[in-house]
Formats: C-alpha cells, sequence, structure tokens
C-alpha cells in the first residue's frame, strides 16, 4: 500500500512529461489533421536550451553580475526556454511542413522525420557525443508524508504541468487565436473564408506546442540530468502513444492519455520485472486501442470534409 | 463600372477544367443570379472570386472595384476587400456558440463602433440568433445554421456577398424568410452575387441573372427575360 502511494508519485511526474508533450502532437493535429513526427527532437532541442539558457544564468549569477536566487534562475530559465523552444516549432513548421501544405499527408509525415533526424544529427555534431549535465537549479528537499517520501521537483513537475494546462485551456477557451484554432479543428478549410490568416493560427499552435514542450524538458532535466541528442526519440513516441490513447486530436485526451500511460508503465515496473517494462506496458496499450480504435476521446466521425 | 467584373474566368481542380473562360460583371447594390444545372460550374465561380480552395487559368482577370483581385490571399479577400461567401452546405462551427461564430468571423476587423452595429442589425435581421446566442451552432436546426452562415458572411464583409445555394434544404417558409432577410441585406447596400438550383427562386429575387451549362455562359439578361424565356422555362422552370 505504502508502496503503491510512493509509486503513485512516480507516475503522476512520468504523466506530467508525457501529457505537456503530448499535447504539442494533439494540437497540431486537431488543426491540420497531422502528425508532427519532430516534436520528440523539438522536446530535445528544448531541454538543450534550457540547459544553455540555465548555465548561462547559474555563470552570471555566480559572477555576481546578475543577483539571482535559486528560484529566480528557474523561473527564468523556465520562460526564457518556452520562449524559445517556440521558435523551434515555428522553425520545424516553416521548414518540413509549409511547403507541404498540400501534398499527401504521408509526405508532410516524412519530411517531419527528416526534420526530426536533422536536428538530433545537428545537435550531435554541434555539440559532441559527450553528455552535457543539466544543472541542479532546485536543492531537493524531501517531503516525508507518513510513508511516503515526495521530493520537492515531484510536486513542482505536477503543479506546473496542471498550471500550464490551465493556462492553455483559458487560451483555448477565451481568446481570439484559440477560438479560431477551435474553429480550425471543426473545419479547417472554412477558417480563410473568414478572413482568417490561417498560418497565424498554425504559427502559434506549433509555437504553444513546443513552449509546453520546452516545459516539460526543463522538468525532465531537472529529474533526468543527463542530455543526449536521442534523448527525444524514446519520450516523443510514448508521448505519441499518449496522444493516440487519448484520441487523436483531442486536448484533453492528450492530458489523460498521458496520465494514463504514466500510470501504466510506473505500475508494471513497480509488480513486474523492470526489463518487463514497455513490454507488458504497451501491450496493455495495444489491447485498449484494439476496444477503443478511436481513443479515449477521440471522435469516430470527424465533421471536417477535405475538399 | 462595374464593381465586380470576371474576364475570361477559367477554373481548374487539378487538370480539370470546370469552368471554360466566361465573363460576367456586377454593379454596385446588385443582386445578380447565376443558375444552372447540378455540376454547371457555379460553386466553382463563386469560388474563383474568394480564391478558395480553387486555381483559376492563366487569362483569368477578375477586378473587384477597380482591384486586381487575384493578388489578394483568400483570407483578405474577405477582411480588405469586404467579400464574404456563403458557402455551399452552410459549413459554420458546430463546436462554437453561435456568438463564437459571429466573433471569429469578426476576426481582422478593427472597427469597433462599427461591429457593434453591425451585430445589432444581424440580431434584428435574424432575431432566433439572438436567443440562441449562447447555445452551440451544431445544436441548431438547418434553417437556423443558414441564417447564422448568412449573418456571418455579413460581419466578415460585407461589400458583396456571394451566396451558394442558400436555400438548399429549407422549407418553403424559412426559404421565403430567407429571401426576406437576403433582400433587407442588400438594402443596406450589400451587393449580391447568387447561385442556385432552384432558378424560380433566384430568378424572382434577383435583377439580373446568367445561365451556366457546363462551364460555359449561354444566356444573360433581366431576370424577368428570362423567366419569360422559352429555354429556361423548358430546361430550368419545369416546362
Amino acid at each position: 500500500m505504502e508502496q503503491l502511494a510512493q509509486q503513485l508519485f512516480n507516475a503522476l511526474q512520468w504523466g506530467s512529461y508525457y501529457a505537456l508533450i503530448a499535447l504539442g502532437y494533439s494540437m497540431v493535429y486537431s488543426i491540420l489533421m497531422l502528425f508532427n513526427f519532430a516534436h520528440g527532437d523539438v522536446f530535445m532541442v528544448a531541454t538543450y536550451i534550457g540547459y544553455f539558457v540555465a548555465v548561462g544564468l547559474l555563470g552570471l549569477a555566480s559572477l555576481s553580475l546578475l543577483p539571482l536566487s535559486n528560484v529566480a534562475v528557474f523561473v527564468l530559465t523556465l520562460i526564457l526556454t518556452m520562449f524559445l523552444a517556440s521558435f523551434v516549432g515555428i522553425g520545424v513548421e516553416l521548414v518540413a511542413y509549409r511547403p507541404l501544405r498540400d501534398a499527401p499527408r504521408a509526405s508532410a509525415a516524412i519530411t517531419g522525420l527528416m526534420v526530426g533526424i536533422f536536428m538530433e544529427t545537428a545537435v550531435l555534431a554541434a555539440l559532441g557525443a559527450s553528455r552535457k549535465d543539466f544543472p541542479l537549479l532546485i536543492p531537493p528537499i524531501t517531503f516525508t508524508i507518513g510513508p511516503v517520501h515526495v521530493t520537492n521537483l515531484k510536486l513542482l513537475t505536477l503543479a506546473m504541468a496542471f498550471g500550464l494546462m490551465f493556462l492553455l485551456h483559458l487560451f483555448i477557451s477565451r481568446t481570439k487565436i484559440g477560438m479560431a484554432m477551435r474553429a480550425m479543428s471543426f473545419d479547417y478549410a472554412v477558417v480563410p473564408l473568414m478572413g482568417i490568416p490561417m498560418n497565424t493560427i498554425i504559427v502559434f499552435t506549433f509555437a504553444l506546442g513546443s513552449a509546453l514542450a520546452g516545459a516539460a524538458g526543463i522538468l525532465f532535466g531537472m529529474a533526468y540530468p543527463v542530455l543526449d541528442p536521442y534523448m527525444g526519440v524514446l519520450i516523443g513516441w510514448k508521448a505519441f502513444v499518449a496522444a493516440i490513447l487519448g484520441g487523436r486530436g483531442s486536448i484533453f485526451g492528450a492530458v489523460v492519455g498521458g496520465f494514463l500511460l504514466g500510470f501504466i508503465e510506473i505500475l508494471v515496473a513497480a509488480t513486474l520485472p523492470s526489463t518487463m517494462r514497455d513490454l507488458i506496458a504497451y501491450s496493455i496499450v495495444l489491447l485498449i486501442l484494439t476496444f477503443r480504435p478511436y481513443g479515449l476521446f477521440g471522435e469516430e466521425y470527424s465533421a471536417r470534409l477535405r475538399l | 463600372m462595374s464593381q465586380l467584373v470576371v474576364e475570361n474566368l477559367e477554373v481548374y481542380y487539378g487538370n480539370i477544367r470546370a469552368v471554360h473562360g466566361i465573363s460576367f460583371h456586377v454593379d454596385k447594390g446588385e443582386i445578380v443570379t447565376i443558375i444552372g444545372a447540378n455540376g454547371a460550374g457555379k460553386s466553382s465561380t463563386l469560388r474563383a472570386i474568394s480564391r478558395w480552395m480553387v486555381k483559376v487559368g492563366p487569362e483569368t482577370r477578375i477586378l473587384f472595384e477597380g482591384e486586381d483581385l487575384l493578388r489578394y490571399p483568400p483570407h483578405r479577400v474577405v477582411s480588405e476587400l469586404g467579400i464574404s461567401h456563403v458557402p455551399e452546405g452552410r459549413r459554420i462551427f458546430g463546436n462554437l456558440t453561435v456568438w463564437e461564430n459571429l466573433m471569429l468571423a469578426a476576426y481582422a476587423r478593427k472597427d469597433r463602433e462599427q461591429l457593434k452595429r453591425d451585430l445589432d442589425m444581424v440580431f434584428d435581421l435574424f432575431p432566433r440568433l439572438k436567443e440562441r446566442r449562447d447555445q452551440k451552432a451544431g445544436t441548431m436546426s438547418g434553417g437556423e445554421q443558414q441564417m447564422l452562415a448568412v449573418a456571418r458572411a455579413l460581419i466578415s464583409g460585407r461589400r458583396l456577398m456571394l451566396l451558394d445555394e442558400p436555400s438548399m434544404g429549407l422549407a418553403p417558409l424559412l426559404m421565403q424568410e430567407m429571401f426576406k432577410a437576403l433582400r433587407e441585406i442588400n438594402k443596406e447596400g450589400t451587393t449580391i452575387l447568387l447561385v442556385e438550383q432552384n432558378a424560380h427562386m433566384a430568378l424572382q429575387f434577383a435583377q439580373r441573372g446568367y445561365v451556366l451549362e457546363t462551364g460555359n455562359l449561354v444566356l444573360e439578361g433581366p431576370t424577368q427575360e428570362l423567366l419569360a424565356n422559352p429555354k429556361v422555362k423548358e430546361a430550368y422552370l419545369g416546362g
């Protein structure tokens, strides 16, 4: 029982990573009906950006050029990284997808994969094979609640994930651009007839998804501080699975799918040998999709007809 | 000079040519209709004007109030030239509320005062929409959705309104209500270009008409003449 409560927090932590990244897949899919297969690598590049921002800010702080506390460094790193990461997403859209807007979806998926590989090898070429250690931005504190030990980082991860999701929800439900995103998810083609520049909406969608991936990158880097250029591949695919599990293009589904995947993985790992984790966990995912092929919150029928 | 001048319009879907080089014009404040059978190229003609999802031929020229319309991307045809398009099948955003649909149509508008007046006018024309302001548009009846589609167009651009089969699927009573509202809209200064399969309705509503047959214009003239024309009578008005 105690073991279970302990694992609950691990599941929530991994669920937060998956959910934050899965949102990027789902948002792009919901407006363009396109899986952005470069998104895992956007997460990777964003984590590296976070690394450089954090190291830079810590350097400035230690030289007492900027009197920054640890918390201030963390907050600044987070904001700057999310901001810069959004441009990585915009870049991917401009290079991989915009030129192929009218091409078959499969071609665009391939260019996305290619841009992903390009980012991996570019980071490898630029930084070499040596792994980077993400700096410790927040000194670890362990809270003990009865028999359960929780680090401040786990709580922060969870709070950040929910906070960002809430902000995303406000953005999508309250702003004009959010409204246009919802309209595009219903009927992509008619949006220009409303006098709306579609590319602006698309750029915002990529930017938002990538900023969320950037936040996930910082939180992930602080918990698992070893960065390498291929770190985005596995976690990216898993977040993609979470997005599909939740239902293609469903924002709410991406969040539920992310956390569900976190729970399945951690529960399998807690009860069975750890080498079996992915084998069992993804068998469960396969089983769920067999019975719910459109995911948990996906629509069987889309109102959209592409003419 | 005419508000809209279309010269040598060819419309392509891939390699298939749907409209074969037609020319026509619409004057400011007019109601003009293009009638024709299913597949004659009516929708394609409207789409060419709103630059929506079709490609036009190299010889095609479209002038709107003297400006070369083909230089504008689709969203700026709406936001800058003031040309709105009510597409076939309504295409309202069913997952948004009525109010959100209207706000979306106002996306590019900066003139808050005029927008307020336009919204008042829309709700005067279609009181039903006012009642259903906060209802999801997809839950409304077909007639109400058609009203919303027209209202939305009125908000997005009101110098010229392109209407694609607004009568489709409407009960006769609703259809009359709709055309009454459209006439009101026209009186307020919006030029209307209407394409219809319901030739009888369209010819009674419009002042001038064109007849489109498999991508070619075969007849044109004041609607009174077209209504009396034996060929039109036989082919489009049921003899």
